[in-house]
């Protein structure tokens, strides 16, 4: 038994090529990332969607995101993640919930929640065949939640529906975005997950994307606080084990090696942007220079057989050293791209998140030491926010 | 809070409501869907897992593997509790 999120087999083939230029084995994508819109009541500063937000005017219509599902299913592809922005916003979630179902996708509601999600829809995307729920928490104490989220009154709607999710059956994910200013209630974090009933709890460290990366100082942990919360981590796995799995994500920028991001770049996932944009990753927008392609112009698989910024950085044929001559090099697919950008100025540099990197050293530092400091006022996600400082 | 699910000879095994064995008509292929997981079940594994549909005990799945493969009770057994072990460690699996 295999599990797909982890690495498998290779995919470049060097037998029918030669090992310099491995030919490219394509494989169809396991899930559509559908972030159907930017709008968001939250602001929280650590959101990994970029600075420039898209408009409401903007966004596919209904029937773009039906056919786009179908074109998936077409693909082979087995799962849709709702997600956003706040996907809840969009008035016809249950339609395309109820059109995931029919086309015979799994799917998933990756939500940070809010007031328009109330009970009856909640009900209501359960019968028409939603599989799962995702809840992320910015905290469990109500006052600090509501400060992080910049949204007042945010907490308790996140409180109802992981109590509507259970009710109505459907599984509960609860996504605890842990951090400086949160790290030492992550006991309650998991506490508060187990009381929920919750099937899962994932303990993600803030990763440092977009919104994240500007406010860096605000959110990232020492060495020491990481520790700390591993062994949180592991001690609750054990206490728990068989009735709550707990999935656990560290800062990269206090990791060995690399992350496995999107199971490789154009290798597992499409994600489609509000206005239709299909990305390798969510965040591949920050990269200067790459040409996306629209939903609206070509299908799913013409684009992820043809798009250049699918096969940019696509097998192991871009990588420069040090990951051309990495025995890693098929497992974690050089790690992130749009990480390797924001810290190096070259997408295609090895993820500084590995200790290979010459910029390893310095990044690992860096973040250190900002993680000494008292944490800078937040920057909270807006429509139109301005900055001063280009990262 | 639940209890762990724990798998003997007794235990009646079925997927939760929300998780899936299906097969993919485009990819040939069965697999099973969970949330943000997707296993793909080597052969000997789907043979056990369509088996598992709440009505039929580990025993009696046991029962007829062992007759498919002229091979004993107790060493069919052990592999298939231990499959089932792991994967309702990890939420696949319910009794």
């Amino acid at each position: 038994m295999t599990e797909s999120v982890k690495p498998s087999t290779p995919q470049t083939n060097a037998e029918a090529g030669d090992s310099e230029t491995p030919v490219v084995v394509m494989d169809s994508p396991l899930a559509l990332l559908a972030e159907l819109t930017h709008r968001c009541p939250f602001q929280c500063p650590y959101c990994s969607n970029p600075l420039q937000l898209e408009a409401a005017g903007q966004e596919l219509d209904t029937a773009t995101w039906c056919r786009v599902m179908d074109e998936a299913v077409e693909m082979g592809m087995h799962q849709v993640h709702f997600s956003g922005g706040e996907p809840t916003l969009r008035k016809d979630l249950e339609e395309l919930v109820g059109h995931a179902t029919k086309a015979g996708l799994y799917s998933n509601l990756i939500t940070a929640g809010g007031t328009l999600l109330d009970e009856s829809r909640v009900q209501s995307m359960a019968k028409l065949g939603l599989e799962h729920v995702q809840l992320s928490f910015d905290d469990i104490d109500e006052k600090n939640a509501d400060y992080i989220s910049g949204y007042k009154g945010g907490h308790k709607t996140k409180l109802n529906i992981a109590k509507w999710v259970r009710d109505a059956g459907m599984p509960l994910t609860i996504n605890a975005v842990c951090h400086r200013q949160n790290i030492h209630h992550l006991e309650e974090f998991i506490q508060l997950a187990v009381d929920f009933g919750a099937d899962r709890l994932e303990v993600a460290q803030v990763q440092y994307y977009g919104w994240a990366l500007k406010n860096r100082a605000a959110f990232i942990t020492t060495p020491q606080q990481l520790d700390e919360a591993t062994a949180t981590v592991e001690a609750a796995r054990e206490r728990l084990k068989g009735t709550l799995v707990i999935d656990y994500v560290i800062p990269d920028y206090y990791a060995k090696r690399p992350k496995v991001c999107m199971g490789g770049w154009a290798r597992r996932f499409m994600n489609i942007n509000p206005v239709g944009l299909a990305l390798p990753c969510h965040a591949a927008e920050v990269i200067p220079d790459l040409e996306f392609d629209s939903v609206k112009d070509h299908n799913l698989a013409w684009i992820w057989e043809n798009s250049k910024s699918f096969n940019e950085f696509r097998g192991t044929a871009w990588m420069p050293e040090p990951c051309r001559s990495c025995d890693r090099k098929e497992l974690d697919w050089g790690g992130c791209r749009c990480q390797a950008f924001a810290l190096t100025g070259e997408a295609a540099n090895a993820d500084p998140a590995c200790d290979l990197s010459p910029f390893h050293e310095k990044i690992f530092r860096m973040a250190a030491a900002e993680a000494l400091k008292p944490p800078p006022e937040f920057i909270y996600r807006r429509m139109g926010a301005e900055f001063n400082t280009p990262y | 809070m639940t209890d762990r699910v724990l798998i003997d000879e007794d235990s009646i095994p079925k997927f939760p409501v929300h998780v899936k064995l299906r097969f993919n008509k485009q990819r040939e292929q069965w697999v099973v869907l969970a949330p943000e997981r997707l296993l793909v079940p080597d052969e000997t594994s789907l043979e056990i897992l369509q088996h598992c549909d709440g009505e039929v005990s580990v025993s009696g799945i046991v029962d007829v593997l062992a007759e498919k493969y002229d091979a004993p009770h107790e060493t069919i057994g052990k592999d298939v509790i231990e499959l089932l072990q792991g994967l309702a460690d990890k939420g696949f699996i319910v009794t």
